[in-house]
């Protein structure tokens, strides 16, 4: 009895040799391997109730991994550096703390100090700031390292940021989590039974590694899952103790799985087929994109399907997605002429198909207003229709939607833009050829009004802000430029004036529209972009830059080059109007004090002299400058700056927006 | 219930109507700039009215002062209305007659930096 039990296979240890072996073992098939039993030689031949293993799947299941790296290491993280060099994390961004030091001391002298490179942030926010901007132009995710409660909590807004804009990072926490053995005092203040609580509502998945072994799956495993569209933040909460205890062999030896990556999802096929036929039949279709292009040939795509409709394009800006030069790039008003509309990777397509006006209508909820006809149909391609995360709202308004396809855009559309040719046939193809025209024209016409509207208050001072932008772009348009950031509002006018081809020129916004995003975000994504051989240039706000300007003195001790541009209108513009708004509704006159704003919405008395400020950081810098005529020199002098591997940061006094 | 209502409104809009014509006659466009600074216009409009993401142009060619002085009494969207406890008669009229007298803005074709790109 006990024979015949050995010679059956056990099936979960099948399978999970047979994953084992999808993770690159080296033996060779057929290679001879031990009888797993002697069977009773007078027995008759028995019908194995599975398939045999081969030699391969055998020897994975019986033998030590062959993915397993040698490791010199002595302690703990010194293995945990080893893990994280298999996935090529070229930075690690963080403020330094107690609860991570066995890491820490690992990483810089066992590690070497590269891959990943520790970059010194004075605060945790920045640290993930600079992770999400370094996404957005590597397309590569960073980790990076918080203290216990307190660093997560500090950080916890940019990783919400992160969550919202759909960007991956990974976020290790450090944490005493043995209280008999925990250090008393500060420490103990600093730790938590579970510090991944503070961040589990906008984090794709999160771990809490319990030995060596499990720190290497929840490694890989975490950037698998962060790497996976949708995009999001992963975090894991890390043991002191297990980082400074020394690596016990116990007769086991430690292996790190090797990462493949995960196919992104795609839309389904019949839902992709009923898209392409209402699409291909409609009069006036319109495809809205706020996230579609992950990638420069997410653009190209879209570029694709566009022409081929032909459709007006909306880029709702969450990234660079259509090229803003291309005669099909639109204004949101064609929504409300359309019969079918495709919204891909929308973050509000509530938002997109209804107006909501804040004038205290409906006892003071405001006034909702569609935008579209009553019998417009909607098409939806969304990787986030996969989250299922609750408690933030960053889900928006339900919207009915006729195709709704819980899918990666950028994934599907090989498969929409043929299915859309094979709808589309000869003689519809041509008589569609008018609306291109139509289409070429009215771009024409909207590009005079544009820059009509731009030329009004060119010489005001304070300086306007499309003055701002194009005395910016005169300086950088010979380069191959990228504008990382602009966290102030400033009219969309570099959407508007500059021209927007390539993926890296614009990386679309916050996210979450927690402010503090463009200046740490700016940095991460300018030390990208050095490594990329770009010019990096920011439109950076005051109030954004006040959260955390310590920023700065990072960007100049790790020689990261960026030309920021101060959008300085000396106030929490987005602020000024809520307070006016509720005056007037209550019809009071809005106390201004002594400022130029609602009391508590400006930033002035005292002025910040954002040149002093950053000049103290080790930045080169000019300003603030006020008469118009002086702008385009100073940029070109930063430029110069940039240029030479500095940053540099020029404070304008500019119009409110 | 509504025909009341419509009334009322079509006296108050006649009314205002005829308030701004009044004292249009005595705007000073130089007050209007205080008042327009002052009061938060420039905010959302700029500070020659050169309009925005958070504000429509108003000038150069702002509206004739009838509908301008009506649509900021009433307007329902997403700039409040704002009352005469708010914003006098004499300030709205001189706030148009600043607007007014802002010049035209100069051909685009005449600045470099907006001829190219």
């Amino acid at each position: 009895m006990r024979k015949e039990s050995e010679a059956k296979f056990n099936r979960r240890k099948f399978l999970a040799g047979v994953a084992v072996a999808g993770a690159g073992s080296t033996v060779p098939p057929g290679a001879a391997i031990a009888a797993p039993s002697q069977a009773p030689l007078d027995a008759p031949p028995r019908r194995p109730s599975a398939l045999p293993p081969n030699a391969h799947v055998a020897a994975v299941e019986t033998g030590t991994p062959p993915a397993l790296a040698p490791t010199k290491a002595a302690a703990g993280s010194d293995f945990m550096v080893d893990v994280i060099k298999t996935l090529d994390i070229p930075y690690l961004p963080s403020n330094p703390a107690s609860s991570f030091r066995g890491l820490h001391e690992s990483l810089i002298n066992y590690g070497k100090n590269t891959k990943p490179e520790f970059l010194t942030c004075m605060h945790e926010e920045s640290a993930a700031g600079m992770c999400h901007g370094y996404f957005k132009i590597a397309g590569k995710p960073l980790m990076t390292l918080c203290h216990g409660t307190v660093g997560l909590q500090h950080a916890a807004m940019a990783i919400y940021n992160a969550w919202c804009d759909r960007v991956p990072m990974i976020v290790v926490g450090g944490n005493d989590l043995d209280a008999a053995k925990r250090p008393p005092g500060v420490p103990t203040f600093h730790s938590a039974q579970d510090i991944n609580a503070m961040v589990r509502d906008f984090t794709k998945w999160d771990d809490t590694p319990v030995s060596l072994q499990h720190f290497a799956q929840s490694f890989v495993r975490a950037y698998k899952i962060a790497m996976t569209p949708p995009y999001g933040p992963v975090a894991i909460s890390l043991d002191a103790g297990l980082q400074q205890e020394p690596i016990h062999e116990n007769g086991e030896r430690l292996y790190i799985p090797r990462h493949v990556a995960t196919a992104p999802p795609q839309g389904d096929a019949n839902a992709v087929r009923e898209a392409a036929r209402l699409l291909a039949n409609a009069q006036n279709p319109v495809i809205v994109v706020d996230r579609a292009a992950r990638t420069e040939n997410g653009v190209r795509l879209l570029v694709q399907l566009a022409e081929a409709l032909p459709a007006p394009v909306v880029d709702q800006g969450g990234r660079m997605n259509f090229p803003n030069t291309h005669y099909l790039r639109s204004a949101p008003n064609v929504i409300g002429r359309a019969d079918v509309i495709i919204g891909l990777e929308l973050s509000d397509y509530w938002g997109t198909v209804n107006a909501w006006i804040d004038n205290g209508g409906d006892d003071g909820s405001g006034t909702r207003e569609s935008r579209i006809k009553p019998d417009t149909k909607l098409i939806s391609i969304s990787a986030v229709d996969l989250n299922t995360k609750s408690n933030y709202q960053d889900f928006q308004r339900f919207q009915t939607i006729d195709v709704h396809m819980a899918g990666d855009a950028e994934a599907t559309l090989p498969a929409l833009i043929e299915a859309v040719n094979a709808a589309l046939s000869g003689d519809r193809k041509a008589a569609l050829e008018k609306r291109g025209e139509a289409l070429k024209k009215a771009r024409a016409e909207a590009r005079e009004r544009t820059r009509a509207a731009a030329a009004v208050a060119w010489d005001a001072s304070p300086i306007s802000t499309a003055r701002l932008v194009m005395e910016t772009y005169a300086a950088i348009k010979d380069l191959d430029w990228s504008l990382v950031s602009s966290s102030g509002n400033v009219s969309n006018w570099p959407q508007r004036l500059w021209p927007m081809e390539k993926h890296y020129h614009w990386l679309g916004r916050s996210g979450g529209y927690g402010v503090g995003y463009g200046a740490p975000a700016s940095v991460g994504a300018a030390l990208a972009n050095r490594d990329a051989g770009r010019f990096s240039v920011s439109i950076q706000s005051d109030g954004d830059l006040m959260y955390a300007p310590g920023v700065l003195w990072t960007a100049a001790r790790h020689h990261i080059p960026l030309l920021a541009i101060m959008h300085n209108n000396r106030g929490y513009h987005q602020e000024v109007m809520h307070v006016q708004r509720l005056s007037n509704r209550r019809n009071r006159v809005a106390s201004l004090g002594k400022d130029m704003g609602p009391i508590g919405t400006s930033i002035e008395n005292p002025d910040i002299d954002y040149a002093k400020l950053a000049s103290s950081m080790g930045w080169w810098s000019a300003g603030p400058i006020k008469d118009p005529s002086e702008l385009g020199p100073t940029i070109k002098r930063a430029v110069e700056v940039v240029k030479s591997g500095q940053p540099a940061l020029v404070d304008v006094w500019t119009q409110p927006r | 219930m509504y025909r009341l209502r419509l009334h009322v409104g079509l006296a108050a809009l006649a009314g205002l109507l005829l308030l701004g014509q009044g004292v249009a006659l005595a705007a000073s466009a130089e007050k209007g700039k205080t008042a327009f600074i002052k009061n938060g216009c420039w905010q959302c409009h700029g500070s020659v009215g050169q309009g925005g993401a958070a504000g429509a142009k108003l000038a150069p060619d702002p509206l004739p002062v009838e509908a301008f002085t009506t649509f900021v009494r009433t307007t329902n969207r997403a700039m409040p209305p704002y009352s005469e406890a708010i914003l006098s008669n004499d300030d709205l009229a001189d706030i148009h007659a600043y607007l007014a007298s802002i010049p035209k803005a100069p051909d685009p074709k005449s600045i470099p930096l907006l001829s190219s790109p």
